[in-house]
């Protein structure tokens, strides 16, 4: 019999992307489109605790820094800043293969308040892979200057996870931040993420498909995300998911600078 | 046990089946419209917004009716203002650079300097030099201003968007429009841009057709090589707007052939997946006009210039020994040019214009001034003061026809990318093969195109 993907589970998984939990408690993936100031929760979270390197086998460049929250430690992984997850560059590669192997106990989505349309897109996407989001509406201070008005509340019932606002550059909002990232991460609050309906004929085909992935994949990873990647027709997807099933750790690792404070 | 996702990969393929493309828009549309119905439930203005206003310019600039339209209205503009205003200086130009000239071989004859020497510094170096100052400096001094305030206020990312769906349909990247963007400035740069589209397959097709949108070298020459020609034959007015459309015609023509070569390949060598990706259109933003002239002025005007000076240069004094060279009676210029003016006949050129592309490999920007000193040095007319004597020159000398023009204008689209593009082909794709490709496949389409227009334009007997 060999590895499936449950019996390696997820410390395997997480050791191909060198987080090890073993130094912390919790770790937290940090997602978002480009110039939300995501570089700014990051700093505001984490402060001089810092590293720098490259992700495993990849020319995109990872941070990640850790922070204690309630005697907890939590590490914070720096996704690459993306519009989507869809697509097949570099940078929505390494994020969304973070959030669906490593598995993070939490993802954090930064979105700019300013243009909250636009970034509620990887905002949903991220959704469909894990329910343990907590999004980060960011910029309010230059919303309410905009005379935008954004609804949190209504956003996280939308939403079916706890949304926050806040303004990283003056620390509006961290410490609630910090308290929903960490009522998700131990489980004290269930999220309901709510999953993007699609066209009739679309879910006409994950239904006919969607029991057969989860049959393979179990519980591990969501099957309704992974059956619109079939029908997707990602390949590269597969490939890596395949490395995953069958081989447990022979994915690729490069050795990863960890050195040096950013 | 074995578990294995690739069975119900088929399984998926053959449910999506061939309606995957349209799956695939479908699932990005269902994202969206679901972010937008959030977003507006959860969002309020209590101020119209800026925002609101650039949207509105995007709906109209973006449509499928008007953004078409406003696009070549906007680049016949471009090429308008270009080609009207180029006139008066470059006449001046060539009337004070060629009375320098006369200056110069007056020194030349007072110092009694050998005639070999006069022939090769002045009627060489020289006058090459003032070619190519004077029929490319004042468009390139209008053009890049216009094109780099276009880029400032956004509309080149607009351009874009407009394309994207046509690359699509054609089995390239989106992103293709932006590099293909690029090449208007600079095919080398444009081929660095590929970088940017993570498929090797279609960084491949982007690559290889770069070369089919006129740079920055071959804008001048398109619009000097219409501005001599058209310029005099018929009434100002009308022969300004005879030589934008023309211009702008010849744009269209190579997006068009950009898009089915692009298209060719996707079916034939660079069969594969589609890939997608977002573009942000960025906020329309008021163009810094001070920033404007210095950065098309010193970037481009003076970068450009000065690269065909420097190689135009010693091209101008090779050119001039090859004219004086005999053997048996003939100058090697015009032997080389007989050799190559059959097939170049055939193609609706001349032998001396099909070498003046040979020669100018090294940069786009000198074949116009290579060919001009090509047919002085081997015709009998030494003083041009204009550039009506220009048109005479051709015209009258060369029997050229609008056909001739024609056909050079169209093979300056497409033929072998210039030196500078084909180190960087080699360079980002590592591989002779592709590298070879590039040069071959433009040049066959250029080929192909100037015998097909030539001899339908002399069948039907319209020269």
């Amino acid at each position: 019999m060999g590895l499936t993907y449950q019996s390696t589970g997820q410390s395997s998984t997480r050791e191909i992307f060198h987080t090890l939990a073993d130094d912390c408690d919790y770790v937290i993936a940090l997602a978002g489109n480009p110039n939300t100031g995501k570089s700014t929760v990051f700093n505001a979270l984490t402060g001089l605790r810092q590293h720098t390197g490259n992700w495993p086998g990849k020319t995109v460049q990872r941070a990640e820094g850790s922070y204690i929250y309630k005697s907890h430690r939590y590490r914070l992984i720096d996704l690459p800043g993306t519009y989507s997850l869809l697509s097949n560059s570099a940078d929505e590669e390494v994020a969304r293969d973070f959030i669906c192997f490593a598995r993070p106990d939490a993802t954090i989505v930064v979105v700019d308040a300013t243009c909250l349309e636009r970034n509620l897109n990887l905002a949903l996407q991220v959704m469909e892979i894990t329910g343990r989001v907590v999004i980060c509406v960011n910029l309010i201070d230059e919303a309410r200057r905009k005379k935008i008005r954004i609804d949190t509340d209504k956003l996280s019932k939308r939403l079916g996870v706890p949304v926050v606002a806040t303004a990283a550059r003056s620390g509006e909002g961290m410490p609630r931040l910090k308290e929903l990232v960490s009522d998700v991460a131990n489980k004290r609050v269930q999220t309901k993420p709510q999953p993007v309906r699609y066209s009739q004929d679309v879910e006409d085909a994950i239904a006919r498909l969607e029991p057969r992935v989860k049959a393979i994949v179990g519980n591990s990873i969501n099957s309704r995300w992974l059956t619109l990647r079939l029908l997707d027709g990602d390949t590269r997807l597969v490939q890596t998911m395949e490395n995953y099933l069958n081989a447990g750790k022979t994915v690729p690792v490069m050795p990863v600078g960890q050195e040096g404070l950013a | 046990m074995q578990k294995s996702l690739i069975p119900l990969l088929e399984d998926a393929q053959e449910i999506a089946g061939l309606r995957r493309n349209q799956l695939q828009d479908n699932i990005v549309a269902s994202i969206y419209s679901t972010a937008e119905q959030i977003a507006g439930e959860v969002v309020s203005h209590t101020s119209p917004k800026r925002q609101d206003l650039d949207r509105q310019i995007d709906n109209i600039l973006t449509s499928p009716i008007w953004g078409f339209p406003i696009m070549f209205g906007v680049l016949a503009v471009v090429f308008w203002v270009t080609i009207v205003g180029a006139n008066i200086p470059s006449n001046l130009l060539a009337t004070g650079l060629f009375w320098i000239e006369e200056r110069l071989t007056d020194l030349f004859m007072a110092l009694n300097a050998p005639g070999w020497l006069h022939g090769f510094l002045v009627l060489g170096v020289y006058r090459s030099l003032a070619w190519v100052v004077s029929v490319m400096l004042p468009p390139m001094a209008i053009f890049f201003p216009l094109f780099t305030l276009l880029e400032d206020l956004g509309y080149l990312p607009r351009v874009a968007f407009n394309l994207d769906r046509f690359f699509k349909k054609a089995g390239a990247h989106g992103k293709q429009a932006l590099t293909m963007s690029m090449g208007f400035g600079c095919n080398a740069a444009g081929i660095i841009a590929c970088r940017i589209i993570e498929s090797p397959r279609e960084r491949l097709i982007a690559t290889l057709t770069n070369n089919f949108v006129p740079c920055n070298g071959r804008f001048p020459t398109l619009i000097a090589l219409v501005s001599i020609f058209i310029a005099g034959s018929v009434s100002l007015s009308l022969s300004s707007f005879i030589a934008t459309l023309t211009v702008a015609g010849l744009v269209v023509f190579g997006i068009t052939v950009t898009l089915a070569i692009s298209w060719l390949l996707s079916i034939t060598i660079l069969r594969g997946e589609l890939s997608s990706f977002a573009l942000e259109l960025p906020p329309y933003r008021r163009p810094l006009l001070g920033q404007v002239l210095v950065r098309s002025v010193l970037d481009r005007t003076i970068f450009v210039l000065s690269r065909a000076v420097v190689i135009a240069a010693p091209a101008g004094g090779l050119i001039w020994i090859l004219a004086n060279t005999t053997v048996d009676g003939a100058s090697l210029l015009s032997t080389l040019a007989g050799w190559l003016d059959t097939p170049a006949k055939f193609m609706g050129l001349d032998g001396f214009i099909l070498l003046a592309f040979i020669l100018g490999l090294p940069a786009n920007e000198i074949v116009l001034p290579i060919l001009l000193m090509s047919y002085v040095c081997g015709g009998a007319m030494t003083e041009l003061a204009s550039l009506a004597d220009l048109r005479h020159l051709l015209v009258e000398q060369h029997g050229w026809t609008w056909l001739t023009a024609l056909c050079t204008m169209i093979f300056s689209l497409c033929h072998w990318p210039c030196g500078t593009t084909l180190l960087t082909i080699q360079r980002e794709q590592r591989s002779r093969r592709w590298t070879l490709l590039a040069a071959l496949i433009p040049t066959a389409v250029g080929v192909v195109v100037c015998v097909f227009i030539n001899n339908l334009v002399r069948l039907l007997d319209l020269v």
